[in-house]
């Protein structure tokens, strides 16, 4: 069986040598946080990036979740006041509504979660499972930081100049023309595109160097059939990023040009499309989706796998059900876009092709179940959060698969059903795969032990209220709910303060989060090298924790005692 | 169940790099390279929006991003003279290039997917385009068979004059490399002429309706895209000329041909595609 190494012994390498990194040069503060060529301080810079937009990010919606908790306009007026605009007319108010929605969206996808993933974790340990000393291009990996940061900025600035009937962007993260053309007048908009621009950029260049590492750096021995899933996931959505990025980035030039230079790509007045637009951005934003939870999959894998103390189950089949959706991830995009007037014959297409993705991703689910079984499980924290990942997860795909069918989407398109379904896969799916791979790999990165108790607390907690925040708004599709609406009919009132009450319960366990992190800090004890133990094998652990500013001065040779 | 025994070579007490890979001291440079981006694309804004500071915070961000990539490629020639690049981070740059040249690839597919869905269905609800293509109130469209094929020609001729500098290079010929990155470069500045001419002489607007849109931002970015390529090469050139590359070892020399032959390659389906087929049968100005 072709799996990455599983033999190790733990005191073998990185732990005799525990005490290097006091010994090594280190930049200064500036050099070191603002110059950086490391990718384990660049990954670093990254993951502490995406934890402040994710708390932006989260605490927008907890402003969308204190207005839809109860029917009728509550609180709009308050936080257009707190922003600057006095005595918000009602119109106004429905404005600050899309910019928190497009706020929201916008940010927990390119500034928490892709930061996260493929930023933070991807860089961090990208080149240390492949046996590397560090990225291919380490300066342009610092470049894709700062863009990521000047992106965030720039989205950052709209808020507070004019976009149309009040400040900021209100066009979703979806930037749909007409309502991001001639629907919102004022730079706002175009402060927020330049922001997808800047930090699309960087994304592309993160990709660019993603994969030249992958190809070029693997140590001696490290063939790509004996890579960590984790590495397969980051290398699978960086040709992902390389390719759908771009299309993206001259979709949104066009929104550009139709605003300020008249030209009429979305106009239908001078011969324009707006559904060109929702072409061009699904084809971006379908592997996008993939983007943001492939590299769950390559953190789950490798913490099904540790905890199980197994190799992965049908390690080929797993990386290749990867590349599959991937590929496949590039021909479905207009299942976003069934009731835009697709032709039956089109529909009937998307809907296939959607749910031909299915098939890879059961090989996944029922890889992971297959790991585990037989296998010598120790409960971990990692392994808690992997575990719920498999469970949300599943219920996100399986709604995935219904929406897949363009008849049944005719009625489901744009309710909370759709929400329901992307939360799943997302806040509940790539965002516990955030959190597994945090638990797994912290006192890694840092050298300290966060508590696992708190660890534990955490996930119950988090299990419990994004539940409780999410699964009603599937009722809530069923009976009809739209998105991106700041009001409703008062028979929706039950499940919608519910929902309220789970995103509350999902903030408490954010504090547990937080607490763990400084407790971390504060008293946590040191971590060992390989502090997970036997199931523990690839690269990573084989070092000390954290690992030496340079590792692998002397490249790792992998070796194969194994014949199938 | 012991699929591999990793014997990881542990020498991280040693002091230098047993490896071929270029580890980089920290660098401002980056940091400096945003901030112009942010400036320029901040500026732009403000500009777009006739806001203080239109004029002068787009320059200001544009000259700041220059002098940045300026000192950025400035010091990677460096690297290359002092050895830093050894075979495989060369390999490294070949696959940088190739993955940057597929991006943008798929930045121009964008474009001739706008151009597609114009042409192919073309609007009958705007009296304009009246559900044809050339739209219908258009009174004459640029002749395929006139400057645009002189373009192609060019081209294509100063693709062959960038590959004869390259074979001058690998035999060692510094003069006929001089020689034939002068031709190309001049080429391409013809080029680009003829385009602003084209451009200059149109019959028909950048705005108003989707055949001047789809028009000029397709072969518009192609003709951003040959100036950064003629810079490209124009930078090979005065290396040439400061004794630079060896038969060897000359990568910048070729990610410049190779982006020449990207943008060449574009331009050959924008004539096919916008030139010939898409004014095929229609009146010509």
């Amino acid at each position: 069986m072709a799996t990455i190494a599983s033999e190790f012994q733990a005191h073998g390498a990185g732990d005799a040598h525990a005490h290097d990194d006091h010994h090594e040069h280190k930049p200064s503060f500036f050099a070191r946080w603002f110059m950086s060529t490391n990718h384990k301080d660049i990954g670093t810079l990254y993951l502490i990036f995406a934890i402040m937009a994710g708390i932006i990010g989260g605490a927008i919606s907890g402003l969308m979740r204190a207005e839809l908790a109860h029917p009728g306009i509550q609180y709009l007026g308050h936080i257009a006041n707190f922003l600057g605009i006095k005595d918000a007319s009602f119109d106004q108010q429905l404005h600050l509504w899309n910019v928190l929605i497009t706020a929201h969206g916008l940010i927990m996808v390119f500034f928490m979660v892709m930061p996260a993933m493929i930023g933070g974790f991807g860089n961090w340990f990208v080149p240390i499972m492949i046996g590397a000393p560090d990225m291919a291009f380490p300066r342009m990996n610092n470049i894709s930081f700062w863009l990521t940061v000047a992106g965030f900025c720039s989205l950052m600035l709209s808020a507070f100049v004019p976009g149309g009937t009040g400040n900021g962007a209100g066009i979703g993260w979806t930037a749909y023309a007409p309502l991001s053309t001639s629907g919102s007048q004022g730079p706002a908009v175009d402060f927020a595109i330049f922001s997808l621009h800047l930090a699309g950029a960087g994304s592309i260049m993160g990709a660019i160097n993603f994969i030249t590492t992958i190809f070029n750096m693997r140590a001696p021995g490290m063939t790509l059939h004996k890579m960590p899933l984790f590495v397969w996931s980051v290398l699978v959505t960086a040709f992902l990023l390389l390719l759908a990025l771009p299309v993206l980035a001259a979709a949104i030039t066009m929104l550009i040009t139709d605003r300020n230079f008249h030209t009429t790509f979305f106009d239908p007045a001078g011969g324009g499309d707006p559904i060109l637009f929702q072409h061009l951005f699904w084809f971006f934003g379908h592997p996008e989706v993939y983007i943001m939870i492939l590299p769950g999959f390559g953190i789950i894998s490798q913490i099904i796998s540790t905890f199980s103390k197994k190799p992965v189950f049908g390690y080929l089949g797993m990386a290749y059900a990867m590349v599959a959706i991937g590929v496949v991830g590039f021909v479905v995009w207009a299942h976003h876009m069934y009731t835009t007037g697709l032709s039956e014959d089109v529909k009937m297409y998307f809907t296939t092709a959607t749910m031909v993705i299915a098939v890879p991703t059961g090989i996944k689910i029922f890889s992971w179940i297959a790991t585990m079984w037989g296998g010598s499980i120790s409960f971990k924290s990692p392994m808690v959060w992997a575990i719920g990942f498999i469970f949300l997860f599943t219920v996100g795909g399986v709604t995935g698969v219904e929406l897949a069918n363009g008849g049944l989407d005719d009625n489901l398109q744009d309710t909370y059903y759709v929400v329901a379904h992307f939360h799943y896969v997302l806040s509940l799916g790539a965002v516990t795969a955030l959190f597994a791979g945090f638990y797994y790999w912290f006192p890694k990165m840092s050298g300290r032990w966060h508590s696992e108790f708190l660890a534990h607390l955490h996930f119950w907690v988090f299990f419990v209220g994004v539940n409780m925040l999410f699964f009603p708004m599937h009722f809530l599709g069923q009976q009809g709910m739209p998105r991106r609406m700041p009001d409703y009919t008062p028979a929706l009132a039950y499940w919608n303060h519910f929902a309220s009450v789970g995103y509350m319960v999902m903030a408490s366990s954010m504090v547990i989060f937080f607490v763990n992190i400084a407790y971390a800090f504060i008293a946590g004890k040191k971590a060992e090298g390989n502090y997970w133990g036997e199931g523990a094998t690839t690269l990573e652990w084989t070092l000390s924790s954290p690992p030496p500013f340079h590792q692998f001065e002397t490249l790792p040779v992998i070796s194969d005692s194994d014949h199938h | 169940m012991a699929d591999t025994t990793r014997q990881v070579g542990m020498s991280e007490m040693a002091t230098g790099k047993t490896h071929d890979y270029h580890i980089l001291p920290p660098d401002i440079v980056p940091l400096v390279t945003t901030i112009g981006a942010f400036t320029f694309t901040s500026g732009m804004v403000l500009y777009m929006h006739q806001m203080a500071g239109g004029k002068w915070v787009p320059a200001l961000g544009l000259a700041l991003l220059i002098a940045a990539m300026f000192t950025w490629f400035g010091k990677i020639v460096s690297e290359a003279k002092a050895g830093d690049h050894t075979p495989v981070v060369q390999l490294h740059q070949r696959y940088g290039m190739i993955l940057f040249i597929a991006s943008e690839v798929m930045f121009f597919v964008g474009w001739f997917w706008a151009f597609f869905d114009f042409s192919l269905f073309p609007s009958t609800i705007a009296k304009s385009i009246g559900g044809q293509w050339p739209p219908k109130s258009m009174e004459a469209v640029l002749d395929a068979f006139d400057l645009p094929l002189l373009n192609t020609l060019i081209l294509l001729c100063s693709g062959t004059t960038v590959t004869w500098a390259h074979h001058c290079l690998i035999h060692g010929d510094r003069e006929g490399l001089k020689k034939g990155l002068w031709a190309t470069i001049l080429l391409g500045m013809l080029f680009t002429s003829l385009q602003a001419f084209e451009y200059a002489h149109a019959p028909f607007a950048f705005g108003q309706n989707t055949y001047g849109s789809a028009f000029y931002m397709a072969t518009g970015f192609h003709g951003f895209h040959v100036i950064v390529g003629t810079i490209f090469l124009a930078v090979c050139l005065v290396r040439a000329y400061r004794g630079d590359f060896t038969p060897k070892q000359h990568f910048g020399f070729e990610a410049a041909a190779w982006y020449w032959h990207f943008v060449d390659v574009v331009w050959l389906f924008l004539y096919v595609c916008i030139y010939v087929w898409g004014n095929w049968g229609f009146a010509v100005d």
